[in-house]
């Protein structure tokens, strides 16, 4: 069987279960890759419009004639880019693989889930060129057309089912923490989104109850959505490159029901000071303050795990992505309770403190991870493997030091920029003036970041592309791979 | 099979609670509102209409709610009222016309909640929405060329042209700004934006 002569993990006994796994490996194979490809395609234009988003904020002159990719348009294509083009469709493809490996049953639904790529690319598209087109919706995660729900919906419907039919066919008895928040992700999601733009679209919801209704979701999108999506990964694959159990399991259990809790409504923090009823933020400020609970158990179970593991970090890129994602998760988190604090608020709110943080979020915690997984999962897929040691090194480095230094100078001017907003007897002009070096640090370190981002599209446009069946073993940060494959080429 | 369906169950629970309280209760006491008639018999707040109405959509497409907030925040709550952005705090009853709500999350740029009353010249908003180095210099605002025509000095000025100086105009040479039928939209949102009218309880 050819599948067991080309071994991804170089295991030298074929055993049984391995055959399993190679076998669900194989049958993931053309779904995952093909939400992985679109996920990183995604990923460059989305930096791409960040970049232009960027530059425009400190020369607004910048590419000014163009209607089409004005500031106000090109920076929602930005934000809906890499919420549904990347972090979704990498989401999903990881979700899929995650799902199949823990239920140890082969995904179903193999002629179907394929198509699912070109339907959810599809939807993207089509929301990308309404908002450059100028028909955004106005409503922040929610630009696209509300008719675009018909084509998410069914794709989600669709994850939804093939979801339930492998947890119900499952060959192992117990389940993992992992599959819990998966499970929680894709039945929360459907429901987010189109309760997010049926009600207020059909009428049964508007005025300022349209923004609650707006940041209740916005903020679900990453506590139900990604979040989940996040943690699963961390949890699946700390334990697994490390070969250490899960520090505690009853630990994840409580921290997967206090996330479902407490998390959904916490929303409500986005509109501090804002014309609400003191309740309804209130209610968002307790709910922030309320993650103490689950974002310590996710990170004792998390930073305990890797204790007695850290050289590791050294060698594998899967662990060091991954490790750096759940570090971020813990950091993302405290800040963000903190932030919804009325006192906290005053000063942070309506600046780039809230940008920063998002960044710590979305990227830091959310992305890294997701780059973590694709290390770990794509050679699986492909039976081969990573064919550059400096182009992992050059990603590594680029985006973790990229977006530190975006998160750092965000944070600074964006504090300031509040300090003195708060200040009457600072024109606003000065305001405006303070904060230009920063945005042109943003810039400079979202370059970065997008070298890095160039970098991994080159690393997976060469696996998914090349049938090398030389490379033997992961490619690890010790290994001595990248150099001489070009220098065997020119020979 | 019975584990999944109970799972779900929770999983749904949790979202519907939120759901409830963050959504369908708010939207129940929002929807009480009723807007409050002053002794000339109007009624405020206004529903937007006619060219105001097709403004809304302008400043929407041009996505100006990324950088402008609309609300004002209450005197013991920053400093939006020392800074001119409005006489007293927006509450709820403010946004009853509101489909969908602009209230914003960025103030890259001032608060907008009554713009058409802080700044009533129809010529200033042309003149910065055309280039904001104009009216406001070091300002990060993108131009907004697009919506204008520029016409040089010679024939009688255009209907609705805004004097251009040589120093702001593009072709260098004295011209008119001719604001498109979008521009003028916009601007009449923005005279719109007034809620200077007084509401019983933004001074609770």
């Amino acid at each position: 069987m050819s599948a067991i002569a080309v071994s991804p993990e170089a295991a030298p006994d074929v055993t049984a279960d391995y055959v399993t796994r190679v076998q669900i490996d194989r049958s993931c194979r053309q779904t995952v890759l093909g939400y992985y490809a679109s996920a990183v395609a995604w990923l460059l234009i989305g930096s791409l419009a960040a970049l232009i988003t960027s530059v425009k904020m400190h020369h607004p002159e910048f590419l000014g004639n163009y209607e089409w990719i004005t500031f106000g348009r090109i920076r929602p294509v930005h934000l809906n880019t890499v919420v549904y083009g990347w972090s979704s469709m990498v989401g999903i493809g990881t979700t899929l693989w995650l799902e199949a490996r823990l239920c140890k049953v082969r995904l179903p639904h193999r002629a179907l889930l394929p198509a699912t790529v070109i339907i959810w690319n599809a939807g993207v598209v089509w929301g990308v060129y309404e908002v450059l087109a100028g028909h955004s919706t106005g409503v922040e995660w929610l630009e696209f057309p509300p008719q675009v729900l018909g084509i998410f919906g069914f794709v989600l419907l669709v994850l939804f089912w093939v979801s339930l039919k492998m947890f119900n066919q499952r060959h192992v008895h117990h389940t993992y923490v992992s599959q819990w928040y998966l499970f929680g992700s894709v039945v929360w999601f459907p429901i987010l989104y189109s309760a997010a733009i049926l009600l207020p679209t059909t009428g049964m919801v508007g005025g300022a109850a349209w923004a609650t209704t707006n940041w209740w979701y916005a903020h679900n999108v990453l506590g139900l959505y990604v979040t989940p999506m996040g943690l699963a990964t961390i949890y699946y694959l700390i334990p697994k490159v490390t070969g250490k159990p899960i520090y505690s399991y009853h630990l994840s259990l409580l921290g997967f029901w206090a996330n479902a809790l407490f998390y959904s409504w916490i929303g409500t923090h986005h509109l501090v000071g804002g014309p609400l009823p003191a309740w309804i933020i209130t209610l968002g400020i307790v709910g922030s303050i309320m993650m103490f609970v689950p974002v310590t158990t996710v990170a004792i179970n998390h930073h305990m795990t890797m204790i007695g593991k850290f050289h590791m970090l050294k060698t594998s890129p899967t662990l060091r992505f991954v490790v750096f994602g759940a570090v971020s998760y813990t950091a993302v988190s405290y800040q963000g309770s903190l932030e919804a604090l009325r006192s906290v608020s005053h000063v942070a709110h309506f600046t780039h403190y809230t940008i920063a943080h998002a960044h710590l979020g979305m990227y830091s915690f959310y992305t890294m991870t997701m780059f973590g997984a694709m290390y770990y999962i794509v050679p699986r897929l492909t039976r081969n493997e990573w064919s550059s040691v400096p182009l992992i090194k050059i990603h590594f480095w680029t985006t973790s030091l990229g977006v530190l230094a975006y998160f750092c100078a965000l944070s600074w001017a964006g504090w300031y920029e509040g300090e003195m907003m708060n200040n009457p007897l600072i024109p606003f002009i000065k305001i405006v003036d303070y904060t230009k070096p920063y945005l042109v640090a943003r810039s400079l370190s979202g370059s970065f970041m997008t070298i890095g981002h160039i970098a991994f599209a080159i690393l997976v446009f060469r696996i998914l592309r090349s049938s090398d069946v030389s490379m033997i073993g992961p490619t690890l940060f010790t290994s001595k791979r990248g150099m001489m494959r070009w220098r065997r080429k020119e020979a | 099979m019975n584990r999944s369906w109970s799972f779900i169950a929770g999983v749904l629970a949790t979202i519907l609670f939120s759901m409830m309280g963050l959504i369908f209760v708010p939207n129940w006491q929002f929807e009480q509102l009723k807007p409050v008639v002053d002794q000339n018999g109007i009624s405020h707040p206004t529903p937007p209409a006619g060219s105001v109405l097709l403004g809304r959509e302008v400043y929407i497409s041009e996505g100006c709610l990324y950088c402008h907030s609309q609300q004002v925040r209450s005197a013991d709550f920053g400093a939006d009222i020392q800074r001119g952005w409005g006489t007293r705090r927006s509450v709820a009853r403010d946004y009853i016309f509101d489909r969908p709500h602009l209230m914003g999350t960025m103030r890259t740029g001032p608060d907008l909640e009554n713009i058409g009353a802080r700044q009533p010249s129809r010529e200033w908003q042309y003149l910065h929405l055309f280039n904001p180095q104009i009216t406001s210099p070091g300002s990060i605002m993108p131009p907004f060329h697009f919506l204008f025509k520029v016409v040089d000095k010679g024939g009688p000025a255009p209907v609705g042209s805004v004097d251009l100086t040589a120093n702001a105009s593009p072709t260098k040479k004295a011209s008119y700004l001719v604001p498109s039928g979008r521009a003028q939209d916009l601007v009449d949102f923005l005279m719109s934006l007034n809620h200077s009218y007084d509401l019983p309880e933004a001074h609770q």
